[in-house]
């Protein structure tokens, strides 16, 4: 009798299913909020005077186990400065068909010019277009803030910048949040006024519950 | 007015009704039975789509038209114009037919079921049921028949392999179990008296007085009460004969792709497509008219409502069953999984068919006892039956075991030249790695003399 009764109890789970709660997120309508920390894409923060808090060092580079970072640096003049003292990224590439968000290159950036968004949604439909360069990558310009090359604002050398700096990381803070959070800075690819999200274009975002 | 349309009577129809009516408007009941079970495929696609991801705890197609239900129909508007590819190999007239014949004789199962009693249509007195002939249940099961053409044939022109497996299980999937369908329908036959559709929902109105062994009493009016044995049985070949599952072994995806329409695709596939989901809707609709009282309301409504069953308010009820039926079909689909081929097949021979013979037969006795029979022949009778029974029984051939050898004799009766087998008291040694699995849960010993052995082996990992 066990088992003839046995061979029913399927019915009965199955049918009750139909009452639970669906698990299935209502995405791309109401994309999930990511925990705070979530490991999204990058951001190269700046300054609060608009210039570029990374200084070529490559230790991102050297720290990627997936090797998806490429940073050539370059000199400062007093004609061209992209940051303050010496040295600043001419070319920083970060390669989001290699990378793998372990975050090891915010742990090794000196000057915490790497910081990680909580953007996740990084698809595109070449390979090329994931190769995000410092267009991509630069956040954008917040009140206050001057497109570089221009001199230091804050202050006569790079010491003024960097002491203290680990406490007081510019717009770091609050980079570490979702593009659609309150209190987030803007995408990059937001800033430059272009298409915000080209995978998902056309969507209409409903509010998150 | 109003009270005049709640207090009506049904009216049913007789064979007479369905000759007495005007050409335009068998046209018109034609069309709305076409137009009908087109709307119902493309409602029971996306019905059976929501209610199966439902349970698996998903919100089902949600996108298309309101809560999703226009999927189906996008999806049909698209089908038609995908890229139709014909394999090389393929018989191209066979090929062709294969699913005209399918998607015909779906459609033309259809005309015989009745979906409300006798109506005021345009003026004319007439049923809503296309037509019916004194053996309009024989005219379903000719089509379900036919139908097997339809895919035996389309797995036979493919010109490929698995669309012939697949066509070959179909087909004798199909065959088989339309045996144990086709027994089940007959006590239907035998209760009410007639095989037309019509009739046998008039039949099942009201339950029959009966005589049982001098006890007085009213049959129920649904079949499915009174002969349970039959409806248990037309349902599960039901499932075996729209290849549903868990007995969807034609199409088992994980083995034979598609099956037999594996090489179809376009209009074709769609025509398929559409077949198998009318014959479901056949089955259940068929199922409807011969257990479940057909268009007629279910009792608690009738004693509320005088009028329930008259002119179109049968549809209500017809459709309601129809959608229970094919729920039934749907969390059959979401609970069980697929069976084995011999199962499947021992299942359909082996069991339904004797079965169903076996109830044939006492419900054969209990018709002549209860009509030709006198009290005294009865028991007597009764008292045979259960003498022959016994007898049976005893005298069956008992299905003795042989007798499990031990290990030994079994070596000992093997031929010689066998493959060597190992002395039974071998000694297997211990594998390294489960000492060492040991070793690592030792506890360890700080400061201690009595170390262990197991470090040394700790360190060779």
């Amino acid at each position: 009798m066990g088992t003839f009764t046995g061979s029913f109890k399927g019915f009965g789970v199955t049918f009750a299913h139909m009452f639970r709660k669906v698990i299935t997120t209502d995405y791309p309508f109401t994309p999930p909020t990511p925990a705070p920390r979530y490991h999204g894409r990058h951001i190269l923060n700046r300054h609060p005077d608009g210039l570029e808090k990374c200084i070529g060092c490559e230790l991102c580079a050297w720290a990627c186990p997936a090797d998806a970072i490429y940073v050539e640096g370059a000199d400062n003049t007093d004609e061209q400065r992209f940051s303050p003292g010496e040295r600043y990224a001419g070319i920083y590439q970060i390669n989001y068909a290699r990378c793998i968000f372990c975050g090891l290159c915010i742990e090794a950036c000196p000057t915490r010019s790497l910081t990680m968004s909580n953007e996740y949604e990084l698809a595109r439909d070449s390979r090329q277009d994931l190769i995000f360069t410092k267009k991509e990558l630069l956040a954008p310009l917040l009140e206050g803030m001057e497109q570089p090359p221009h001199p230091m604002r804050l202050g006569e050398t790079d010491k003024d910048y960097y002491v203290g700096a680990l406490t007081n990381p510019g717009t770091s803070v609050g980079a570490e949040r979702a593009p659609w959070s309150e209190a987030g800075t803007d995408d990059a690819s937001t800033a430059t006024g272009g298409d915000p999200r080209p995978e998902t274009a056309g969507t209409q975002r409903k509010e998150p519950v | 007015m109003k009270s005049t349309i709640l207090a009506a009577h049904a009216v049913d129809p007789s064979l007479q009704t369905f000759e007495n009516d005007v050409w335009w408007i068998t046209l018109i009941k034609l069309f709305g039975v076409f137009v009908l079970l087109l709307l119902l495929t493309l409602f029971t696609i996306n019905y059976e789509r929501k209610v199966v991801a439902r349970m698996a705890v998903r919100p089902g197609p949600n996108q298309v038209g309101p809560k999703g239900w226009l999927q189906s129909l996008t999806d049909g508007v698209k089908l038609p114009f995908k890229e139709e590819i014909i394999p090389k190999t393929a018989d191209k007239v066979v090929y062709f037919i294969a699913p005209v014949i399918s998607a015909t004789t779906a459609f033309t199962a259809f005309s015989v079921i009745p979906f409300g009693g006798v109506v005021n249509m345009f003026g004319q007195q007439t049923a809503l049921q296309l037509t019916d002939v004194p053996v309009s249940v024989l005219v379903l099961l000719a089509c379900s028949s036919m139908s097997v053409y339809g895919v035996v044939l389309a797995g036979w022109a493919s010109g490929s392999t698995y669309p012939l497996l697949g066509g070959l299980r179909s087909s004798a999937q199909m065959i088989s179990y339309e045996v144990a369908m086709g027994l089940s329908i007959v006590a239907v036959f035998m209760t009410a008296g007639t095989m037309s559709t019509s009739q046998i929902v008039k039949a099942q109105a009201e339950g029959n007085p009966i005589n049982i062994l001098g006890w007085e009493a009213t049959t129920p009016s649904w079949y499915a009460i009174l002969l349970l044995p039959s409806f248990v049985i037309y349902c599960i070949a039901a499932v075996g004969e729209t290849n549903r599952a868990p007995f969807d072994l034609p199409e088992a995806e994980s083995e034979l792709v598609g099956g037999f329409h594996t090489e179809y695709s376009s209009f074709k596939f769609a025509l398929f497509f559409l077949a198998e989901y009318i014959n479901m809707i056949t089955v259940s609709a068929f199922c409807t008219t011969l257990f479940l009282g057909g268009w007629r309301a279910p009792w608690p409504i009738t004693a509320v409502w005088e009028g329930a069953n008259a002119g179109y308010f049968g549809l209500i009820w017809f459709f309601a069953k129809v959608l229970l039926l094919l729920f039934g079909f749907i969390w059959l689909r979401a609970t069980l999984p697929r069976m084995r081929y011999d199962q499947f097949m021992r299942f359909g021979w082996k069991v339904l068919i004797p079965v169903n013979l076996v109830w044939i037969l006492f419900l054969s006795y209990v018709k002549v006892a209860n009509n030709e029979l006198s009290q005294q022949a009865k028991w007597l009778s009764i008292v045979g039956i259960v003498v022959v029974v016994l007898l049976v029984a005893m005298l069956w051939p008992a299905a003795r075991k042989p007798r499990q050898l031990s290990l030994e004799e079994q070596l000992a009766t093997r031929p010689p030249g066998s493959f060597p087998v190992p002395p039974i008291d071998l000694q297997v040694p211990p594998s390294p790695r489960a000492r060492r699995a040991v070793a690592e849960r030792a506890p360890a010993t700080v400061g201690g003399d009595s170390a262990p052995s197991a470090p040394s082996d700790d360190k060779e990992v």
